[in-house]
Formats: C-alpha cells, structure tokens, sequence
C-alpha cells in the first residue's frame, strides 16, 4: 500500500508550516508575556534580573493602573450594554416587519465596520473639533454665543473624553452585530409569532417571549466574544484618537501596557499589565457564561 | 418611544411601520453623514475648513489629493500597504489551506491537539503579544548585526506580512476547516480510486470545491490587513515604510501643528476607497460571509 506509506509524510508537510508559524508568532510570545512579567528589564541592554511577583505589587499600587482599569470597566459595561440593546432591538426590527429597503439599511449599517479604527478615529476627531467640529457647530445652533465662547471639548475635557470615545466605538460596532442578529432572526418560523398573535402577544412580549429565548445561544456567545474584543477595540480608539490623554483620563487597558512596555520601555512592567489583563478578560468571559447559562431552546 | 407603545396598543400597524422608518433612516444618516462628509471635506480648499462645518465646498478643490499623495506620502505607503496586504493574503492561504484540510479530514495521533491549539489561538488577540513579537525580532536583528552586520527582520515589509499571516492562521484555518468538515469522504474516496495521491486530491479535487470559502476568507482578512495598524505602527519604524493607516495617523498629529485639514480628509478618502470599493462589490458575500465567522474576536 503506497498510499499508507505517504500518508505521514503527506500530513506532515500539509501541517508543518501553520504549526510552526503559530508557535513563533502567537504561542511563544504569549508565553514571553507571562515570563517576562516576573523581570525587571529596562530596554535594550541585556541585563534582566528576576524580581518574582514584584511588578505586580507595584502594580496594584499603581492610580494609574486603577485608572485604565476604571475606563475599561466603564468603556465595557456602557458599550456593550447600548450596543447590544440597539442591535437586538433593531434587528428584530428589520426582520419581523415587512420593511422595504431592508438590504439598503443593512448595507448601510455595516459599512462602519469595514472601516479602519484610524479612519473613524480621524473622522470622529473632525466631529469632535472643539471649533469646527461638527457637533460643536451643530449644537451651537441651540447654545448661540455661549457656544462659540465655550466650546465643549469633547476630547480635551477630563470628564467627557471616555463618553467621546464610548460613542465612537457604538457607531463602529452597532452595525456588525445588527446584521449578525439579523441573520440568526432570519431562522424562526414565522409559525411562532403567528401562533403569539393569535393568543394576543403584543410585539413586544413576542420580542421577550420568541425572539430573545430562540437566539439566546448566538446572543450569548456573542456577548462573551464582544466583551474580550472591546478590550482590543478601545485601545486601538484610544491609540488613535487621544493616545491616553488628557493626562491619562482615557487610557485604558491595553493602552497603558503599550505605553510602559513600547514607549517607557519597561518591558517587565509592561507585560505584569498584559497578564492581568490576560486573566481578567478570562475570568470576565467565565463569569458572563455561567450568568448567561439558560437551557437551550430548539425550534 | 411613547408613540411606539400607543401604536402597538392600538394595533395600528402604519404608526408603528412609521415610527421603524424614522429610527432606521436616523441610524443610517447618523452612519453616512460622517463619511460623506469626509468625501466633501476632501475637496475643500483649506480656507474654508474655518467657516461653517457643514457648508458645501465652493469649489472642487484636488489639489488636496496631489499634496496627500505625494507631500504627505500617501503614495508610497500606499504601495507599502498593498505589498504587505498581497504577500500577508498569499502566505495565509498557502499555509491555511493544507493545514486546515488535513486538520478536518485526517484522523492521526496528535489531531486532536493541533485541533485544540489553533483553536485556542483564536482567543490570542495581537494586541497582546506585539511586545514580545517586537523583542524577539529586535533580538534577532541584534545577533545578525554581529554575524553579518546588518539587521533583517525588523523594517522589513515581508516580516509584517509573515506576523499578518501568522496571527491570521487560527481563525482562518477555523473558517476553512468548518468548511472542509462538511464535505463528504467520497470524494477523496473516488480520487483514490482512481490513482490520486493525497497531495494530488487535495490540490485538483477538494481545492477546487473550497473556492467560496477561500474566497470569503481573503476578503475578512484583506479588511485586518489593511486596515491594521499597531503591529505596523510597532514593527516599521522607518519613515518610508509605513502602511497606509500609520501614515495616516501621522497626517493626524501634523494636522494638529500645521494646519492641513484638505490634505488629512484626501488622505482619509485615499485609505477608505479601496475598502468601499470592495465592499460596494461583495457585500452580499461579506454579510452572508459574516455569520459562518460570526465568532470573530
């Protein structure tokens, strides 16, 4: 038998380059991440010294930490919870009535997703100009002189900046998961809502009672993949439109790792910051899918 | 909200109907206003960036585009970003392909653990590991700066795009080997029949059939690859290579020092267009596409 002689060889070749491309690339840096967060190394010389968990305890001493923690948590609960209200409401929207133009505002609302982060980034920050923003000169129609006096300024104030980012990464993402929605909707018999009417179930209650449970299983694996990725997402915002500032009032996460490890080059630190951030998003995706848990549905 | 409620109460089905239209045409101008305004923005002349936001241009004005492509540099990294993207997607599909077909259709010792680490590589966001990427790379552009004197791996456009390839391998090989799952073992069952080796019924028999699938795999990852920008950002320090969305975010921090707002929207425009384009030509593709990699992070 030739063929069971080449067989091996045959699986080897196929597999050889992805799996040593992915343990170069992905497994060995993640393992770099969490061996490194133990050193202290201060940049391009050679020199690391073992410190053990010190990094860590300096980092929980650390208002900066506590800062980009505080952002994080903020961006996250806020995003995800407008996002996915929005989505879910008008996906369900889109689907249950007969609207004309349904694929017109379907392509429409995905186009923020095939945009890059800096170019929303850049677009958001035209938006936000404090003097020839669009919503600055918007606004200022109902706040007159006291809006050409004193400009709001969306990325240059301490207490809006995170509001400012939060809504640029809703109008990034709210389109993406509407037609994802849209799509897993698409798959209830249409017998259900048709049986709900006739037992006098409004839209509403046909929303909660048909809509929500039939998807749940979609909507909760979404839900946990959402909140790992807004984690990613705001630091690519942050990256581009503010890079942390003012003074640190948006930094977040993944924004301060990149500042202490890449700019401050204190690689050590920097990647103490990765691992709890690592760990947190885990626990977070753990926590979410034991709350989430319901017994599926099939129909 | 409250219309809404009245609607649904009273059964009256065009209120209701009326009320979806409103809330979807708001969403959607919401959505194009702030794009379209960037296409009308690009033709302004830099004068008048310090009047009303919301004027029309007075006249169209293209010189921006000549000053973003050449002045700013657009240009060239355009071509940075098309040579990186090209190299990125054709390695991908290479490597992927293989790896994802036998991962779905060989059973063999270590399957089931290849299987388990590509996927848990899903959950490696980049993010994460472009430091240690950065060290390894600039470690080894210091040892070759002893042996031979001269550094490779870092600013180097194909490394960008080997690290691109790299990191797009366990969602890629996901999408595929989902596909490659689904087909039936007659297939390779008949080529071999017929005298096929394994290499010659994956290349001439099961390739042929996973053209959708591939072909929705290189458009998500056409989309990460141009538009990424920290890997880039960390790993090309040069001026001359960047790819575009650095650059562009380098237009950004000039713009703030010296004032070129025409020139930073045309470079804006000049980023968008080839993904609009593409997606005004695929879009059904890219929707459909979307709920099969649904899962994306």
């Amino acid at each position: 038998m030739n063929k069971q002689k080449g067989r091996g060889r045959f699986i080897f070749f196929c597999l050889a380059p992805a799996v040593i491309l992915f343990f170069i690339f992905m497994i060995i840096p993640t393992i770099d991440v969490f061996r490194m967060s133990m050193f202290k190394w201060g940049g391009y010389t050679d020199d690391k010294t073992f410190v053990g968990l010190q990094n860590f305890q300096k980092l929980f001493q650390s208002d900066k930490f506590y800062q980009a923690f505080q952002n994080s948590i903020l961006l996250i609960v806020i995003v995800t919870i407008v996002t996915f209200g929005l989505a879910l409401l008008f996906a369900a929207m889109l689907t249950r009535e007969k609207i004309k133009g349904q694929n017109f505002f379907r392509v429409i609302f995905y186009i923020p997703n095939i945009l890059s982060v800096v170019v929303i980034s850049a677009i958001f920050s035209a938006i936000y100009d404090p003097n020839q923003g669009l919503l600055n000169s918007f606004l200022n129609l109902f706040r007159g002189q006291n809006g050409v006096d004193n400009p709001i300024l969306w990325l240059g104030s301490q207490k809006i900046v995170i509001y400012s980012i939060v809504i640029a990464m809703i109008w990034q993402a709210i389109g993406y998961y509407m037609v994802m929605y849209m799509a897993s909707m698409a798959n209830i018999p249409e017998s259900l809502y048709e049986a709900a009417s006739m037992e006098g179930a409004g839209r509403i209650k046909q929303f909660f009672t048909i809509t929500i449970p039939l998807i749940w299983t979609n909507i909760r694996t979404t839900l946990t993949f959402f909140i790992i990725s807004t984690i990613n997402m705001s630091f690519l915002f942050v990256k581009a439109m503010t890079n942390g500032g003012p003074d640190g009032a948006s930094s977040v996460f993944l924004s301060y790792m990149y500042q202490e490890a890449y700019t401050n080059s204190s690689y050590g630190y920097g990647m103490a910051i990765g691992v709890m951030v690592f760990l947190f998003s885990f626990a977070l995706a753990g926590i979410l899918n034991a709350v989430t848990k319901r017994e599926e549905l099939e129909f | 909200m409250k219309e809404n409620k009245n609607a649904l109460k009273n059964g009256s089905p065009k209120a209701y109907k009326a009320v979806i239209y409103i809330v979807l045409s708001l969403l959607a101008v919401m959505i194009i206003v702030p794009v379209a305004w960037v296409f009308i923005a690009s033709i302004k002349q830099n004068s008048e960036f310090y009047g009303n936001p919301w004027a029309l241009p007075q006249g169209i004005h293209l010189a921006n585009f000549a000053d973003a492509w050449q002045k700013a540099n657009m240009g060239s990294y355009m071509l940075n970003s098309v040579i990186v993207v090209a190299i990125g997607i054709a390695l991908l599909i290479v490597i992927a392909l293989p790896a994802a077909y036998v991962l779905a259709r060989f059973k063999f010792k270590s399957s089931g653990l290849w299987n388990v680490l590509f996927m848990a590589g899903l959950f490696i966001n980049v993010n994460y590991i472009v430091v240690p990427i950065f060290l390894m790379l600039n470690n080894g552009d210091k040892v070759l700066r002893q042996w031979t004197g001269h550094p490779f791996f870092l600013n180097n456009l194909f490394i960008l795009a080997l690290v691109y390839a790299s990191t797009a391998l366990p969602f890629t090989i996901y999408l595929l080997s989902g596909y490659f799952k689904s087909l039936a073992k007659d297939y390779e069952e008949a080529a071999y029949v017929d005298g096929a080796g394994y290499a010659r019924t994956m290349i001439q028999v099961i390739m042929p059939m996973a053209k959708p699938s591939v072909v929705t795999v290189i458009l998500f990852n056409f989309l990460a690859f141009w538009n990424e920008y920290i890997i880039s950002m960390t790993l090309l320090t040069k001026p001359e290579l960047k790819t575009l969305p650095v650059g562009l975010m380098n237009l950004m921090a000039a713009q703030k020092s010296a004032v070129q707002y025409g020139q930073l929207y045309a470079g804006l425009v000049i980023v968008m267009v080839p993904t609009l384009i593409l997606y005004i030509c695929v879009q059904k593709k890219l929707t459909q596409g979307m709920t099969l990699g649904g899962l994306k992070g």
